[in-house]
C-alpha cells in the first residue's frame, strides 16, 4: 500500500468517525429533549410506570454495571443493599397509618440520609469480606448476601412490618404519587444524570484507573504495591451508594417496601436489566431498564395464551427467555447489538466488545486519561500499602 | 501492629467458637432429649443439603460451571415425583382424603423417586448439551445462562403446579418414628435421608478414588487442557458429570418433598443452602461439601431453637447465624475450608 493510499484511508476513517460522532450527538440531544419534556409528551401512567420506573431501575442496574465493567465484580448483592437502604429509611420516617416498622417519625430527609448511611456501613463491612473473592466466587457470595437479607427481613417482622411497611411518608414536594408523577420523575432523572456523571468521573480518577488495573490483573497490581482488597471494597461501597439511592427512589416510587420487593426475582431482574442493556457501558443500565419496563408493560397486555406454558401473567418466562437469548447470542446486550449494526452500516466489522461476560477472550480496554500514573510515583491514589 | 491485626480475627473467632460450644453444652445439660432431637434435626437437614450440594460441587469442580439451576432441578424433581405418585399410584378416590387412611406401597414411593431422579438427570444433561457446551470456559456467562434457566423454570412450575404446598407420601409400611426408650425420632429423616446422604457420600468417594471415571474427573479438575490433549474425550466426561450432578439434585428434591414439602420458593431456599455449603466447604471439594452441609444443618437447627437469652427471644434472627457462619469461614479462609485456587 502506498503512503498516499494510507493517508486517504486514514482520512476516510476520520470522516466516518466524525460523522458517527455527530450522529451520536444528535441522537443524544433528541433523547435529552424527549426526557426533559416527557411530562408534557406522555400520559401520567406512561410517565410513571415506564419512564420513572426505568430511571430508578436503571440507577440500581448502573451500580452493577459499574462494578462489573470497571471492577470485574459481577455483584448480585445490589438489591440487598438497596433493600437495606429502603428498609432503613422506611423504618425511621413516619408511616402514614403507622402500619409496620419502627415508625420513628423522623423527617423524610433525615430518613434518606439514615437509609444511605446504614446501607454504606453494611456494604463496607460486607465488601471487606467479599473483596477477597473473585469472579464466580464473588458472584456467589453476593448472591448469598442478597438471599440472606431477603430472608432476614421476611423473618424479622419488627423491622419489615407484617407484609411490608406501607404508606411511607415522602418529602412534601413530591405530592400525591398517583395524580402527580412529574416531581418524582424529575427527581429520578436528576439522580440518574448525577449518578452517570459521577461514575464516569470516578473511573477516570487515579482510583478508577487502579480499579481497572485490579480488574485486569489483581496479582500484578498487588505486586506493584496497590492495596487490592481496599480498592475493591471501596468500589463495592461506591456501588452500594448508587444502589442505596435507587433503594430510596424505589420506596418513594412504590410508597412502600416489603420483603417481596427484594426477593431473588428482583435481584435477577437487576442482573437481567444490566445484561440486556449491555455490561460494557454505563448507559446500558438505563437502556436495559427501559427495555425491561416496556417488556413488563406490554407483555402483560399482548402475550397470547398457550396452554399453561405462556400467558399474560407469565412475565418471568418471557423475560427469562429474552435474558437467555441475549446471554447466548449477544453478551454485550442491546449496546452490543447497536454497535454491531452501526458497524454493518458503516461497512466494517463491529467494534471489539469488552463485555465482562466473555472475560478472558480478549484484553479489556482501560478507560481514562492517556497518562496512567507511574507505579512508583507519588501520584497514585494514596491507598497503597506502606 | 500489623501482626496483631492479622492475628486478631483468629483470636476473636476462637473465642466465638468456644462461647458457642460452652453455650451448647449448657443447653445439652439442661434438656437432653430436646438437645438430641435438635441435633438430629440438624444432622438430617445437613444430609439433605449434602445431596444437593455434592451435585453442585461435582459440576463446579470439573467444569467451573456454577449451576444456579440446581435449586430449580431440586424443586422440579420433587414435583415430578409428586405427580408420578398421584397419577400412577392413587387408589380410587382416596387421594382426596387428607388422613393417612389410604395405603401407600413401597413401590409407590420408590418408582416415582427413580423416575423423577432419572428425568432430572436428563433435563440437566439437556441444559448442559443445549446451552452450556458452546460457552465452555466463560464461567460468568454460563452462570447467567443457568440463572435464566432457573427463572423460566420457576415461572413454569408455578404455572403448572400452582403455589400450594404438596407433599410426597412415604410408604405406609415404613414406620413413622424410631423409638429408643422415651425418645422418638422420625424414621424417614433418620434412615432414608441420612442413609441416602451417607450412601451417596461413600459412592461418590469410591467413584472418585477407585474408578477410571473418577481419575479422569480429578485430572480434569487440575488441568482440562492437558487431559484433553492426552486423548480423553472431555466432552463425554463433562456430560457424565453434569448428568450425575443433576441426578443428585433430582433425588434430593424427592427427599425434600417427602421430608418437608414441595412448594415454590424451595428452589431458592435450597440454592441458597447449596451456595452456603460450597462457600463454606470450598468449591469442588466433596469433603468440604460434607462438612459444610453438617455445619449449616446444625447451625440452622440450633439457632432456630436455642437463640433465646433469658427473656429475649432472638429466634426470629436465626437466618443471621447462617450468614455469620459464612463470614467466619471466609474471614479465615477466603476459598472455603477445603477450597483450592482455580
Amino acid at each position: 500500500m502506498t503512503a498516499a493510499a494510507t493517508g486517504v484511508s486514514r482520512t476516510m476513517r476520520r470522516l466516518r468517525t466524525d460523522r458517527s460522532a455527530a450522529a451520536g450527538a444528535a441522537v443524544l440531544a433528541a433523547i435529552a429533549i424527549v426526557l426533559l419534556l416527557a411530562p408534557a409528551i406522555f400520559s401520567n401512567y406512561w410517565l410513571s410506570q415506564i419512564l420513572t420506573e426505568a430511571l430508578w431501575l436503571g440507577i440500581a442496574a448502573s451500580s452493577l454495571t459499574f462494578l462489573a465493567r470497571y471492577g470485574g465484580m459481577i455483584s448480585l448483592g445490589q438489591v440487598a443493599i438497596y433493600g437495606i437502604a429502603g428498609f432503613a429509611m422506611a423504618n425511621v420516617v413516619h408511616t402514614v397509618n403507622s402500619e409496620g416498622g419502627l415508625n420513628l417519625g423522623w423527617n423524610p430527609w433525615v430518613g434518606v440520609i439514615t437509609g444511605i448511611a446504614v446501607a454504606l456501613v453494611i456494604a463496607f463491612l460486607f465488601g471487606a469480606i467479599a473483596s477477597r473473592s473473585y469472579g464466580i466466587y464473588f458472584l456467589m457470595i453476593t448472591l448469598a448476601l442478597s438471599l440472606l437479607v431477603y430472608y432476614f427481613f421476611g423473618q424479622v417482622v419488627q423491622l419489615s412490618g407484617f407484609g411490608g411497611i406501607r404508606s411511607v411518608s415522602r418529602p412534601g414536594f413530591l405530592g400525591d404519587p398517583i395524580t402527580q408523577p412529574t416531581p418524582l420523575y424529575y427527581v429520578c432523572l436528576g439522580c440518574s444524570i448525577a449518578v452517570y456523571l459521577m461514575l464516569r468521573y470516578v473511573v477516570r480518577t487515579p482510583f478508577g484507573i487502579a480499579l481497572q488495573g485490579v480488574r485486569d490483573d489483581h496479582e500484578r497490581m498487588r505486586s506493584l504495591g496497590y492495596n487490592v482488597p481496599l480498592h475493591r471494597t471501596l468500589a463495592f461501597t461506591l456501588g452500594a451508594f448508587v444502589a442505596a439511592i435507587a433503594g430510596i427512589l424505589s420506596v418513594w416510587f412504590n410508597t412502600q417496601i416489603s420483603p417481596g420487593s427484594i426477593r431473588i426475582d428482583q435481584t435477577i431482574a437487576i442482573l437481567i436489566i444490566s445484561v440486556i442493556g449491555g455490561l460494557s457501558r454505563l448507559e446500558g443500565a438505563w437502556l436495559g431498564a427501559f427495555a425491561y419496563a416496556l417488556i413488563d408493560y406490554y407483555s402483560r397486555q399482548y402475550t397470547p395464551t398457550v396452554g399453561s406454558w405462556l400467558g399474560p401473567g407469565q412475565f418471568d418466562t418471557i423475560i427469562g427467555l429474552v435474558f437467555l437469548l441475549i446471554v447466548l447470542l449477544s453478551p454485550d446486550g442491546l449496546i452490543g447489538i447497536g454497535q454491531r449494526l452501526r458497524g454493518v452500516i458503516a461497512g466494517r466489522r463491529g467494534e471489539e466488545d469488552v463485555s465482562p461476560l466473555t472475560e478472558g477472550a480478549h484484553q479489556q480496554v482501560v478507560e481514562g486519561p492517556a497518562e496512567v500514573p507511574a507505579a512508583g510515583g507519588s501520584s497514585g491514589s494514596g491507598m497503597r500499602e506502606a | 501492629m500489623r501482626v496483631v491485626a492479622r492475628q486478631s480475627p483468629r483470636v476473636v473467632l476462637s473465642t466465638l467458637a468456644l462461647a458457642v460450644i460452652v453455650w451448647l453444652a449448657i443447653k445439652a445439660s439442661q434438656g437432653g432429649t430436646t438437645f438430641l432431637q435438635v441435633t438430629l434435626n440438624g444432622i438430617t437437614l445437613g444430609g439433605a443439603f449434602f445431596v444437593v450440594a455434592s451435585g453442585f460441587t461435582l459440576i463446579f469442580g470439573l467444569m467451573r460451571v456454577v449451576n444456579m439451576a440446581q435449586g430449580s432441578l431440586f424443586l422440579f424433581g420433587g414435583y415430578l415425583a409428586y405427580e408420578a405418585q398421584t397419577h400412577w399410584f392413587s387408589s380410587g378416590g382416596s387421594q382426596f382424603s387428607l388422613t393417612n387412611s389410604s395405603t401407600v406401597s413401597v413401590a409407590a414411593w420408590v418408582v416415582p423417586a427413580i423416575f423423577a431422579t432419572g428425568v432430572i438427570g436428563l433435563v440437566g444433561l439437556a441444559i448442559q448439551q443445549g446451552l452450556l457446551r458452546w460457552n465452555q470456559g466463560q464461567d460468568l456467562r454460563q452462570a447467567l445462562i443457568t440463572i435464566a434457566v432457573s427463572v423460566i423454570f420457576a415461572d413454569q412450575m408455578l404455572a403448572h403446579y400452582g403455589g400450594v404446598a404438596q407433599s410426597i407420601q412415604q410408604p405406609t409400611s415404613w414406620p413413622n418414628s424410631i423409638t429408643v426408650g422415651s425418645f422418638h425420632y422420625g424414621w424417614f429423616r433418620l434412615v432414608i435421608v441420612l442413609g441416602s446422604a451417607i450412601v451417596i457420600g461413600v459412592l461418590l468417594y469410591l467413584l472418585m478414588k477407585r474408578t477410571r471415571f473418577g481419575m479422569i474427573v480429578r485430572a480434569g479438575v487440575d488441568d482440562r487442557a492437558m487431559l484433553s490433549a492426552l486423548g480423553v474425550n472431555v466432552q463425554l466426561v463433562f456430560a457424565a458429570a453434569f448428568f450425575i450432578g443433576s441426578l443428585l439434585a433430582g433425588y434430593a428434591g424427592v427427599l425434600g418433598g417427602t421430608m418437608i414439602s414441595v412448594v415454590p420458593g424451595n428452589d431458592t431456599l435450597f440454592l441458597l443452602d447449596s451456595l452456603i455449603v460450597v462457600i463454606i466447604g470450598g468449591m469442588g471439594s466433596f469433603v468440604g461439601a460434607a462438612i459444610g452441609s453438617l455445619a449449616l444443618g446444625l447451625v440452622q437447627s440450633y439457632s432456630a431453637i436455642y437463640l433465646k437469652f433469658g427473656g429475649t427471644d432472638l429466634t426470629n434472627y436465626a437466618i443471621l447465624t447462617s450468614f455469620i457462619l459464612v463470614i467466619v469461614v471466609l474471614a479465615v479462609r477466603p476459598l472455603g475450608l477445603f477450597g483450592r485456587p482455580a
